[in-house]
């Protein structure tokens, strides 16, 4: 679903971000990419996303090299990947609901099937009460997961989260983590930036580990554990 | 070209968005669009206010202009009318002269009417308008020369070419125009036409900067939410569309109001100005700019006021993207 070859990035500053970075994240997988503030992690979610665009080697997303895709072809891409950002990047001018919807309306879904879809994903997430609320009334945790459900509203192969659960305590995290896993099991390929190595121990995912732009380590995991303690 | 192709290997995602649908709620997303774009304006009242006349004053200053100058050629024709070439005879021509002369410039295509006045009745007349007449009397010979007044058919414009033609036929001592003051009235007003035209254009980039410069600010304060747009895929279009509706109102409202005080300032001139016109015999009435008018300054204003917005939108929404 996601192939990095040899991709460098290199900062108009000089600094070095990515490093001849290769992994494969196959379609259905799930993945934690993990490593110290300013390995690269968020650099990477940056290149698929087409934030940023690398200098060096090629990224492959759902069989298209995205280093070729013009400009204003981005936000059709765009809109085939769900992203969950650490800040939440919500819009406070606008009520739950509104936010959430977002995507579908850019992508112009009729008025009833995004309402469909809406309260679908806001059911998924708990918050199916509160969408006529202002987000910045909610709680860290609740913004969140409107973050969330508007990233998987339009139902994309592809999920990308920065931090999720960066902000939030232990329990959270673990919530959000089995939301994410929820996703994964009906065929969303993750990839998820972390650097809470305590969370993710526990879990039997891929871990890619960053460290200074280079990927030092790719611990797979080609089974999902039933029980603790089998692999 | 791939665009907005459903992805058909996967099935965790069915395509929803028809053509027909999407036309359909391309058109919905317009109206939304405007809609709310409007209630933004109306939510902040006094700054729209303030822009909005800012947009009404530079395009009332050309309007104006343009309407005191389609009055005073309007004005100006109708004295034409009145545009006469006078030829004073000799003194020596006698009646059957006179009225073969006359014959003969009736004769001619260029000429609409001639009217003869006998040395008699120029006395007569003079007596009459210049209460003079005890001084005529006082002399032994009348000093008036036979007159005849030739109306031309064409326009003033020609009436030069034609004075020189009568000037020189026999008979005649004296060829003159009359009103001449009006062809130097035609040509004053022709420059001034050419620079209220310029003045306009002066005008129009005036509107231009000052919606444009106001898109800016909206933009700038609605960075965030860009920035939100653009990373959940929308197009450089959808953000766009917004500050285009933006634009849109700020002009359509400008043009609106600068069309408002016109309305009010021809209002308050048409009593005043007819009076005055009055005294110089003419039945001419103030005129506003009437329904294409109104309709031109409109559309005009709204589209100056989508072209600000654009061109702050081409300069500035390219420069947000999310990092």
């Amino acid at each position: 679903m996601i192939r990095f070859d040899n991709v460098s990035k290199r900062y108009p500053g000089g600094h070095q971000a990515l490093n001849q970075v290769n992994f494969e994240l196959g379609d259905g997988e799930m993945a934690f990419l993990t490593g110290r503030s300013g390995a690269g992690k968020s650099t990477l979610l940056k290149l698929i996303m087409l934030m940023e665009r690398a200098n060096q080697g090629q990224i492959v997303v759902n069989g298209k090299n995205i280093g070729r895709l013009p400009r204003q072809q981005v936000p059709f891409y765009r809109r085939r990947i769900g992203v969950v950002f650490q800040d939440h990047q919500l819009l406070f001018d606008r009520n739950v609901y509104e936010n959430v919807a977002l995507p579908l309306q850019i992508e112009g879904y009729p008025r009833h099937e995004a309402q469909r879809r809406v309260r679908a994903a806001l059911d998924k997430v708990g918050l199916l009460g509160k969408e006529k609320m202002n987000p910045m009334l909610l709680s860290g945790g609740e913004q969140q997961r409107i973050g969330i459900a508007r990233a998987v509203v339009n139902r994309p192969q592809i999920l990308l989260a920065d931090e999720p659960t960066g902000n939030l305590d232990p329990e959270l995290a673990a919530e959000t983590i089995t939301l994410f896993e929820q996703f994964n099991r009906i065929g969303v390929s993750m990839l998820i930036a972390s650097h809470d190595l305590s969370l993710i121990a526990q879990l039997r995912h891929r871990i890619l580990t960053l460290d200074n732009g280079k990927l030092i380590r790719d611990a797979t995991f080609h089974m999902k554990p039933t029980r603790p303690g089998t692999h | 070209m791939k665009k907005r192709s459903p992805d058909t290997r996967s099935g965790a995602r069915t395509q929803q968005v028809t053509l027909k649908s999407g036309l359909q709620s391309r058109w919905q997303n317009h109206l939304d669009v405007a809609g709310s774009s409007l209630k933004k304006l109306l939510a902040a009242p006094f700054s729209t206010v303030m822009t909005v006349a800012v947009i009404a004053i530079a395009l009332l200053l050309p309007t104006a202009l343009f309407v005191a100058m389609d009055n005073l050629s309007a004005l100006s024709e109708g004295f034409g009318r009145f545009s006469r070439i006078t030829l004073y005879l000799e003194d020596n021509l006698g009646e059957r002269d006179s009225s073969a002369l006359s014959e003969q410039l009736l004769a001619r295509s260029d000429i609409a009417a001639v009217e003869y006045i006998s040395p008699a009745q120029g006395a007569e007349e003079f007596a009459r308008y210049s209460g003079l007449g005890d001084v005529l009397a006082l002399l032994d010979d009348n000093p008036l020369p036979g007159v005849m007044l030739v109306t031309p058919a064409d326009s003033v414009a020609q009436s030069s070419t034609l004075l020189g033609e009568l000037a020189g036929l026999e008979g005649v001592s004296l060829a003159q125009l009359d009103l001449q003051w009006i062809e130097r009235l035609r040509l004053l007003l022709e420059t001034a036409g050419r620079a209220s035209a310029a003045l306009m254009l002066v005008f129009a980039l005036a509107v231009l900067l000052v919606i444009g410069n106001t898109i800016r600010l909206a933009i700038e304060s609605r960075r965030a939410e860009i920035v939100v747009v653009k990373l959940v895929g929308g197009t450089d279009g959808y953000v766009a569309r917004p500050f285009l509706y933006t634009g849109l109102w700020y002009g359509l409202a400008g043009g609106l109001l600068a069309w408002l005080a016109l309305t009010l300032l021809l209002w308050a001139l048409y009593t005043p100005t007819r009076e005055l016109l009055a005294l110089y015999d003419s039945q001419h009435e103030l005129r506003g700019l009437g329904v294409a008018g109104a309709a031109v300054l409109l559309a005009g204003s709204g589209l100056l006021g989508w072209l600000g917005a654009f061109i702050s939108v081409r300069q500035h929404l390219s420069a947000i993207e999310p990092s």
